[in-house]
């Protein structure tokens, strides 16, 4: 009877923890923006401006363009649902958490694939000419991107022996002050990915709708209202998954093992922290660098794939002895 | 001693360190601006000598260190310097080099790692040194260097293949073995130090009778220009 409560109370746990996993997200995004208007001296919004957007065009009326079809309709709920159960999977507080039995990295990959089909398909659904083209470079970089993504999802499995994220965050916990060659690459080509894949600098730009060189605001230009809140919570949710997959898989120190309140405490204060500074180190690196032409995006993920396979071969031939 | 997280954190670094040079090969593939080309050789130079000297530290081979000078001082300051001071002198330092697609040449010095590690896999077995591991890789750096060679169209870009293919000659010995009899190390070091001013004289031969490093043109065969 116990452990039927306790097992109801971890599930309880884990689904709040995703709940706070999407309450953050925008906050996570505008503390990246507030560093970079401040690296850029200009006067940052408040930190809670995502939140208040988001209000905003909940509250507004939803307008379809004529032949907009049921997948243009769904697509908004569909994209946001993947993005959230790709938030479940990953340990955020805790490193138990009942859902990473069910559902590990590869699963991670696939919500995220799936989630970008839905999205492509609602930038073709209307038939502007923006969407069909946001949608074809949308796919070509998920294309390059995903292989790069799955060899480091390898990489983490063949050396933690399981693709369960838990497992293999508690393996890096766990292991002894050790220099690896293949988690510094994997590192590595996971921050070229999560770049590439979170549309940001270099790859694409989040803050502008310059036809030129837009990619995924190309195809969410249809969207108003509350759907257009939903697409905008994704992409900040996945921003912040792939923050916290790099913080908490590579740099898992701080993360708490119980469910005791006192670690569940120090876990947060340490993600916090953790999230804070590899935050401005992305706005400092955005800030130094220029865009790239998209004709280089390709270069730019073969090399990301490249660390990636270099991630796994080192693993092979320098620390499996 | 079964697993890696056993061995001394010093043999680690090794491993690292032996992991970043494979990347600096990797790199020298993939650049296309001459000087960033001499640069990343510089660099993959520098982390040769570090590599011997910690190898030195670690074997008590106090030879080594004398390898580990002279590496710094001819592939990580003195040839590097050389083949910037003559690109400059010719023109072409900031010019680029094309890369015969950099994605697919990328993949195909991937399956040469993959390649060379299985052809050393037998030999490992039968070495006792504590870097048998890094063969593979000094065999790789080979490959890629070769790779380099047939991929690149100017003359300068292609001596720095060749030097970065001396490199992991060069490393294969430290590797395999902890070096070459001295006498044939100061004879290889002699001979790379030869080399870079032989080719740099005929960088302004080639040069002048064709009036580009572009190599490609001497494939044709033509007494004069029609």
């Amino acid at each position: 009877m116990v452990d039927n409560l306790n097992a109801v109370a971890v599930w309880w746990f884990a689904l709040s923890q995703t709940v706070l996993f999407v309450l953050i997200a925008p906050l996570f995004t505008s503390w990246v923006r507030r560093i970079k208007c401040y690296l850029q001296n200009r006067q940052p919004p408040v930190l809670l401006q995502p939140y208040r957007d988001l209000r905003r065009l909940f509250a507004k009326k939803v307008i379809f363009a004529h032949n907009a079809s049921v997948v243009f309709r769904s697509a908004p709920y569909i994209v946001c649902g993947t993005t959230v159960m790709a938030a479940a999977v990953i340990p955020f507080l805790v490193v138990e958490i009942p859902i990473a039995a069910m559902a590990d990295a590869i699963v991670l990959v696939g919500m995220f694939a799936l989630g970008r089909f839905f999205l492509a398909l609602a930038g073709l659904d209307v038939g502007t000419s923006f969407g069909g083209m946001g949608s074809s470079r949308e796919m070509t970089i998920a294309a390059l991107a995903e292989p790069a993504m799955l060899m480091v999802v390898f990489t983490l499995a063949m050396l933690a022996s399981s693709t369960n994220l838990s497992t293999i965050v508690t393996y890096i916990l766990n292991q002894e002050l050790v220099i690896r060659p293949s988690l510094l690459f994997a590192l590595l080509a996971l921050v070229l990915v999560g770049i590439a894949e979170t549309g940001r600098f270099p790859v694409d730009n989040p803050a502008t709708h310059l036809e030129l060189t837009m990619i995924h605001e190309a195809m969410i230009l249809e969207y108003t209202g509350r759907q257009l809140a939903l697409m905008e919570l994704a992409a900040q949710l996945k921003f912040t998954i792939y923050a916290v997959l790099i913080v908490n898989l590579f740099f898992p120190w701080g993360i708490s093992q119980s469910f005791a309140p006192g670690a569940l405490l120090l876990a947060a204060f340490a993600l916090a922290a953790k999230l804070a500074v590899l935050g401005a180190f992305l706005a400092i690196s955005e800030t130094a660098m220029a865009k790239m032409r998209l004709f280089m995006v390709p270069t730019f993920l073969a090399v990301a794939f490249t660390l990636a396979l270099l991630g796994m071969l080192s693993f092979i031939m320098l620390e499996s002895l | 001693m079964n697993t890696y997280a056993d061995l001394p954190l010093l043999q680690q670094t090794i491993q690292t360190l032996a992991a970043l040079v494979l990347v600096s090969s990797f790199a020298l593939l993939a650049q296309s601006r001459v000087i960033a080309t001499i640069q990343v050789f510089a660099w993959q130079g520098l982390l040769l000598a570090v590599i011997t000297s910690l190898i030195a530290w670690e074997t008590g081979l106090t030879h080594l260190y004398i390898s580990a000078a002279m590496t710094l001082a001819l592939k990580a300051f003195f040839v590097p310097w050389l083949l910037i001071r003559q690109a400059r002198k010719l023109g072409i330092l900031r010019e680029f080099d094309a890369v015969i697609r950099p994605g697919i040449t990328l993949m195909a010095a991937g399956s040469l790692v993959i390649f060379c590690y299985n052809v050393v896999l037998p030999i490992q077995r039968f070495t006792q040194s504590i870097t048998r591991d890094a063969i593979a890789i000094s065999l790789a750096l080979v490959m890629i260097g070769m790779l380099m060679l047939i991929t690149r169209r100017k003359a300068i870009t292609q001596v720095v293949a060749f030097m970065s293919l001396e490199n992991g000659l060069f490393f294969a010995a430290i590797s395999a073995t902890h070096g070459m009899p001295m006498v044939v190390e100061l004879g290889v070091a002699f001979d790379v130090l030869i080399a870079a001013v032989i080719f740099g004289i005929f960088f302004f031969h080639i040069r002048d009778s064709i009036e580009s490093l572009d190599v490609d043109q001497l494939s044709r065969l033509a007494e004069t220009d029609e």
